[in-house]
C-alpha cells in the first residue's frame, strides 16, 4: 500500500484559522570548521492560499535558507534547525518523519530554482523529468505520464511541446528551461510554490514573461506563492506583501503598497533608493554603504547598525524587536517612526 | 551524433599514423644497425643479414620503408615474420583469445569491486568505512603486479591448495577454464580497481553536490531514487569511459601477469620473444597491442557521446 | 579541438589515470578566510601547515629519507659487498635466514639482504631522473602550448596525443628491447620511460597555465607590457606548479615500479648491476620452494612505491582541500 500525503496531513479545511503555510520563529545554523554560521535567526512569515509573499534581501540574508528549510532540502549536517516551526495547514513539518516529509515535498509544497540549466538533470529528456512526477507519485504508466508532460509544457507555453518533449535541457533557451522547471513544479498542483530567484539568470524581457506566467498560474490554481528575490523591481507587480530580510532576520514586513509608499526600516529605504528611477535621471544612484554582515560574527545590537544612517547609541547594544506598526505591518528598527516620516 | 562520430574517426587517423611512425622510428630509424639489433648478441651471417636488409627494405629511403611497414599493417594485417618465417599474425592467432579472456575477467572484477567499493565509500563519506576503503586503494596502487602476482600465486594458489586440498584458484595454464583467470584477472586488475574505486567515490560525491540532485529531492523522490537514478546515471559517465579505455590498457599490461601465471597469451609470447631477443615478433606484438589500445580509446570516445547527451548534440 | 575524453588516458600501469584525480588546479581560497590566501606563497605555507599534521606524510618522509641514505651509503647498512663475487657461495644457495644473513641466500648463494640494500640505489636513481626528465619536458612544452595557444597549441597537443597513444610500459619495453646492450642500461631505462612518460605532465601543465593565464593578475602584467618569458617564469609557473608537483611525486613511485617491471622483463637493468626487479626475475625459477629471495626485494619495492604514492596523495590533499 502506497501511503499518500493525506494519511499524514490534515485534509483541506482542517486547519482552522491557520494560514496555509506559517514559518514561526525559525532558526537555522550551519556548523562549519570556521565556526557556527547563524543563517536564519528567528524568521516568521505566513502565506495564505492565492497570496503572494515576496521575500526580499541580499545574498546571505537567509532568504534561500529559509526556503530550503521549508522544503526540507538543507544538507543536515552541516545545517541544524535548533528552534522554530514550519506549519503547513497546521502541521509542523519539522516534526514529521522523513517519509512523511517526502510526501509533502513536490506534491503539496514545490520549488523552482534560480538556474534551470544546472537544476535540471542533463542526461534525461525534459519530458522524462516532468513525467517522473506522475510516474513516481501517481503511479501512471510511462505513456500516460508523458502525455501529461506534454500538456504541462503546453500550459507553460513552450512552443511545439509535442516535438520538444524528448529534447534535453541544454537544447532549450534559458527562458524555456525555466518554463520547464515551472511545469515540473506545478505538475501535481501543489498548494504552495516557492520560487527562489526564478528570473535572476534571465534577460530582462524574458524575466517579465516568466513573472507573468507565474502570476497567471497562481490565479488559476490559487496556490500560495513565496517569491524569493533580491530585486525590488520584480516584486512590485505580483506580490501582495513583502518580507525584507537582513542577516537572517525579518527587518520589515508589510503589504506591498505600504512599502512603496514609505518604508519603515532604513535597510528597506536603502534598497528602494538604490533602484534606478527615470525621474531622477542624471543624479548619482544611491548605494547602501558598507558590506553585508559576516554571519560568523554578527554585529551586536541591530545587525544593520554599522551601515545605518539613522544609527543611535542604543542600536549598537540593543537588538530591536519587530515593532508592530499596524495589524499587517512591522519594522525591526528602534527609530521606525523617523524612517517612516522621512 | 553522426557528425561527432565522423569527427572522432577523422581525428583518430593522425594518431594511428603518428603512433605507428613512432614505433617505426624507435625500431628502424634511430642510429644503430637494426639488423644487428635484431640479432642482439648473436652475430648474423652476412648473407642472411643482406636478405633481411632486403626483406625490411632497409636499403630503400626511410619514408618508403615506413610506407612498406604501415601499408603492411593496415592493408594486409601484416605485422612481420619471425626468424623462422612464420607470420607474427599467425603466431598470435590462438593466443589472442587467452589475453582477451584475461583482460575481460580483469575488467569485470574492476567493474564489480571498484565501482562497488567506490559507491560504498562515497555514501559513507568521512566515516570509518570510507577511510578504510581509501587506505586499501593506496595499498592496491602501491603493490606492483610483479609483487602481487607472485605473492597471491603462492598464498591463494599453492598454499591454499596444500591446506584445503581443493584447487580453488588454479595458478598456471588455462586448463581449468574460466577459473584459471580468476587470480591472474585480479592481479592484472589490481591498480585499476584502486583507481576506479577512487574515481567512483569522487564522481558520485561530486554528482551528489550538483543542483539537479537538490531538484530531485525537492520533487519528493525517495533518497534511494535520488541517488540511484539521478545521481548514479551522471556519476557513471566517467566510470564507463574509464573502463572502456582500460580494456586496451589491460591487454597491454598482461605481459607480466601472463608470464607469472604461465597463461599462453599474447603477453606471454611477448615476454618470451623479448627474452629470446626475437625483435621482429616484439615489434609486431607491440604494434598490435598499440592498435588495440588506440581502438579502445576511440570506442570510448564514441561511448561517451552515447552516455552524455550534451556531447551527442554538440 | 574539444576532446571529451576525461583524462583516463594512458600512463604507466601504476600511475595510470592519476590525471583524473589530480588535474584540478589548487582550490580557490576558502570562504571565511582572509584574502591573502589567493597568493601562491600562502597556498604553500597552508599546505605545509596541513602536511606536518598528517601521519601518512610523516611516515612517507621517513621511509624516503631512509631510502635516500640507503642508496647513497649502502655500506652503512651492511658489511657485505654484493658486487664482490667472493661474497657468494653456491653451496649455500637458498639457505634460510640466519644471524649472518638475516634475509637468507638467493639461487646463487649470495646474501639477499646486502643485494636488497644495494638495489635501492638504481631504483632511486631511475625514479628520480625519469621524473626530472618527464617533468621538465612535459612542463616546458605544456607551458608553451598553454601560453601560446592557437597553432602552437594545436600542433603540440596533437603531437602529444601520439605519444599518449602508446602505453608507456609497452613503449618502454620496445625501446629497451631495441637498444639493450648498446647503451648503459640505467640510462636506457630512464630514456625509455622518459620518452613516453612526459605527456601527462604536458596535459596538466597546459590546463593549469590556461587557467592561470586568464586570471586578472596575469592579464594586468600583460597589459603593463611584461614580456612572454617574464610572464611565464614569474606569474604562470608558480601558479601552475602545485598540480605538476603532485603528479611528479606520485609518478616517481610509478617509475620505480616500472623499472622493476622492465628489469623483470630483461630489458631494464642488466646483471651484474643490482635491481629489485632483476632479483625477482632471478628468484622466480625456484620461487615455490624458496619464496624468501623473491619476497624481500618485492617487499622493499612495494614499500618504496607506497612511500612516494602516499606522499603524493598527502601533498595533493593538502594543496587541494576541496577533494577531502
Amino acid at each position: 500500500m502506497k501511503k499518500t500525503s493525506a494519511d499524514v496531513l490534515p485534509v483541506e479545511g482542517g486547519f482552522g484559522n491557520e494560514p496555509l503555510l506559517a514559518v514561526d520563529n525559525l532558526h537555522v545554523e550551519f556548523h562549519t570548521r570556521q565556526g557556527t554560521v547563524r543563517a536564519v535567526n528567528g524568521v516568521s512569515y505566513t502565506v495564505s492560499a492565492g497570496e503572494t509573499l515576496a521575500v526580499l534581501g541580499e545574498s546571505g540574508s537567509g532568504k534561500s535558507v529559509t526556503a530550503q528549510a521549508i522544503m526540507g532540502i538543507l544538507d543536515v549536517p552541516p545545517a541544524v534547525i535548533p528552534k522554530g516551526e514550519i506549519r503547513f495547514k497546521g502541521t509542523d513539518l519539522l516534526k514529521l518523519t522523513e517519509e512523511a516529509r517526502t510526501q509533502v515535498r513536490g506534491q503539496r509544497v514545490a520549488m523552482i530554482f534560480q538556474d534551470a540549466l544546472s537544476a535540471l538533470n542533463p542526461v534525461f529528456t525534459v519530458g522524462w523529468q516532468i513525467s517522473e512526477m506522475f510516474r513516481v507519485h501517481r503511479g501512471m504508466s510511462k505513456a500516460d505520464a508523458m502525455k501529461k508532460a506534454v500538456e504541462l509544457m503546453d500550459r507553460v507555453r513552450i512552443p511545439a511541446a509535442r516535438q520538444r518533449v524528448n529534447d534535453y535541457p541544454h537544447q532549450f533557451s534559458g527562458g524555456m528551461r525555466q518554463r520547464i522547471m515551472i511545469a515540473m513544479s506545478i505538475a501535481l498542483d501543489p498548494e504552495v510554490l516557492i520560487a527562489d530567484e526564478p528570473t535572476t539568470a534571465l534577460d530582462v524581457t524574458v524575466q517579465a514573461q516568466i513573472m507573468e506566467l507565474l502570476a497567471e498560474l497562481q490565479r488559476e490554481s490559487q496556490m500560495g506563492l513565496i517569491l524569493i528575490t533580491h530585486d525590488l523591481g520584480v516584486v512590485a507587480d505580483v506580490a501582495d506583501k513583502i518580507a525584507v530580510m537582513y542577516a537572517g532576520r525579518i527587518v520589515e514586513n508589510a503589504p506591498v503598497h505600504d512599502i512603496y509608499k514609505g518604508p519603515a526600516h532604513p535597510y528597506t529605504k536603502g534598497l528602494l533608493d538604490s533602484i534606478p528611477r527615470v525621474d531622477l535621471k542624471g543624479q548619482d544612484l544611491y548605494a547602501i554603504k558598507g558590506l553585508p554582515p559576516n554571519l560568523l560574527d554578527l554585529p551586536t545590537g541591530c545587525a544593520f547598525h554599522p551601515r545605518c544612517p539613522y544609527r543611535q547609541d542604543n542600536c549598537v547594544t540593543d537588538h530591536p524587536p519587530l515593532h508592530e506598526i499596524s495589524g499587517t505591518r512591522g519594522s525591526a528598527c528602534h527609530y521606525w517612526r523617523e524612517v517612516l516620516d522621512d | 551524433m553522426g557528425r561527432y562520430v565522423i569527427r572522432r574517426l577523422i581525428q583518430a587517423i593522425p594518431v594511428l599514423i603518428g603512433a605507428t611512425l613512432l614505433i617505426f622510428v624507435i625500431v628502424f630509424a634511430l642510429p644503430g644497425d637494426p639488423i644487428a639489433a635484431l640479432f642482439g648478441d648473436k652475430r648474423p651471417d652476412p648473407a642472411v643479414a643482406e636478405v633481411l636488409r632486403e626483406q625490411y627494405h632497409l636499403n630503400d629511403p626511410l619514408l618508403l620503408q615506413y610506407w612498406y611497414y604501415i601499408s603492411g599493417v593496415f592493408l594486409r594485417l601484416d605485422f612481420g615474420v619471425t626468424f623462422a618465417d612464420v607470420p607474427v599474425s599467425e603466431l598470435l592467432l590462438g593466443k589472442f583469445q587467452v589475453t582477451l579472456n584475461l583482460a575481460l575477467m580483469a575488467l569485470v572484477m574492476e567493474a564489480i569491486i571498484g565501482v562497488g567499493l567506490g559507491l560504498w565509500a562515497a555514501l559513507r563519506r568521512g566515516k570509518a568505512t570510507d577511510t578504510a576503503i581509501l587506505a586499501s586503494t593506496l595499498l592496491l596502487i602501491s603493490v606492483p603486479t610483479l609483487v602481487s602476482g607472485f605473492v597471491l600465486q603462492l598464498i591463494l594458489g599453492v598454499k591454499l591448495k596444500q591446506w584445503t586440498g581443493a584447487d580453488i584458484f588454479p595458478v598456471a595454464g588455462t586448463s581449468a577454464g574460466w577459473r584459471a583467470y580468476l587470480l591472474p584477472g585480479f592481479v592484472l586488475a589490481g591498480t585499476s580497481i584502486a583507481y576506479l574505486t577512487r574515481l567512483t567515490r569522487t564522481s558520485l560525491a561530486e554528482t551528489l553536490r550538483a543542483d539537479y540532485i537538490r531538484t530531485a529531492t525537492a520533487k519528493g523522490l525517495s533518497r534511494r531514487r535520488v541517488i540511484g537514478r539521478h545521481g548514479l546515471r551522471n556519476a557513471l559517465i566517467p566510470l564507463v569511459t574509464y573502463l572502456g579505455a582500460d580494456l586496451g590498457n589491460l591487454m597491454g599490461g598482461a605481459v607480466i601477469t601472463e608470464s607469472i601465471f604461465n597463461l599462453p597469451g599474447i603477453g606471454n609470447q611477448l615476454f618470451n620473444s623479448v627474452y629470446l631477443r626475437e625483435q621482429p615478433v616484439v615489434v609486431g606484438i607491440v604494434t598490435v597491442l598499440v592498435l588495440i589500445y588506440i581502438l579502445a580509446n576511440l570506442v570510448v570516445d564514441l561511448l561517451y557521446a552515447v552516455l552524455d547527451p550534451r556531447i551527442r548534440y554538440e | 579541438m574539444s576532446n571529451p575524453t576525461p583524462s583516463v588516458g594512458p600512463g604507466l600501469p601504476e600511475t595510470q589515470s592519476l590525471a583524473t584525480d589530480t588535474v584540478t588546479a589548487p582550490a580557490p581560497p576558502q570562504p571565511g578566510k582572509k584574502a591573502k590566501d589567493a597568493k601562491p606563497a600562502s597556498l604553500w605555507s597552508d599546505a605545509w601547515y596541513d602536511l606536518r599534521r598528517r601521519p601518512m606524510f610523516i611516515m612517507s618522509v621517513i621511509i624516503i629519507l631512509i631510502l635516500l641514505v640507503m642508496s647513497a651509503f649502502p655500506w652503512l647498512f651492511t658489511s657485505i659487498d654484493p658486487f664482490d663475487a667472493r661474497s657468494c657461495d653456491l653451496s649455500t644457495a637458498r639457505q634460510a635466514p640466519s644471524a649472518g644473513h638475516i634475509f637468507g641466500k638467493d639461487n646463487l648463494g649470495c646474501d639477499v639482504y646486502a643485494k636488497v640494500i644495494y638495489g635501492a640505489r638504481n631504483s632511486i636513481i631511475i625514479g628520480v631522473f625519469t621524473t626530472l626528465v618527464t617533468t621538465f619536458i612535459g612542463s616546458l612544452l605544456g607551458m608553451i602550448a598553454g601560453f601560446r595557444s592557437g597553432v602552437v597549441d594545436a600542433v603540440s597537443s596533437r603531437f602529444t596525443e601520439i605519444f599518449f597513444a602508446i602505453p608507456p610500459i609497452l613503449g618502454a619495453l620496445l625501446i629497451g628491447a631495441t637498444f639493450r646492450g648498446r647503451i648503459n642500461s640505467i640510462i636506457l631505462v630512464i630514456a625509455a620511460l622518459g620518452v613516453l612518460g612526459w605527456p601527462m605532465t604536458f596535459r596538466i601543465m597546459r590546463a593549469a597555465v590556461i587557467t592561470a593565464k586568464n586570471q586578472d593578475f596575469v592579464l594586468a602584467a600583460r597589459a603593463l607590457g611584461a614580456g612572454a618569458g617574464r610572464i611565464m617564469l614569474r606569474h604562470l609557473l608558480p601558479n601552475s606548479l602545485a598540480p605538476v608537483i603532485v603528479v611528479a611525486t606520485i609518478n616517481l613511485g610509478g617509475y620505480i615500479a616500472a623499472e622493476a617491471a622492465l628489469s623483470f622483463l630483461s630489458v631494464g637493468v642488466q646483471s651484474p648491476d643490482i635491481s629489485w626487479g632483476l632479483m625477482i626475475a632471478d628468484a622466480r625459477t625456484r620461487f615455490l620452494e624458496a619464496p624468501l629471495p623473491l619476497f624481500f626485494p618485492a617487499a622493499f619495492l612495494s614499500v618504496t612505491v607506497l612511500a612516494f604514492i602516499m606522499m603524493g596523495d598527502a601533498v595533493r590533499d593538502a594543496l587541494d582541500p576541496k577533494l577531502r
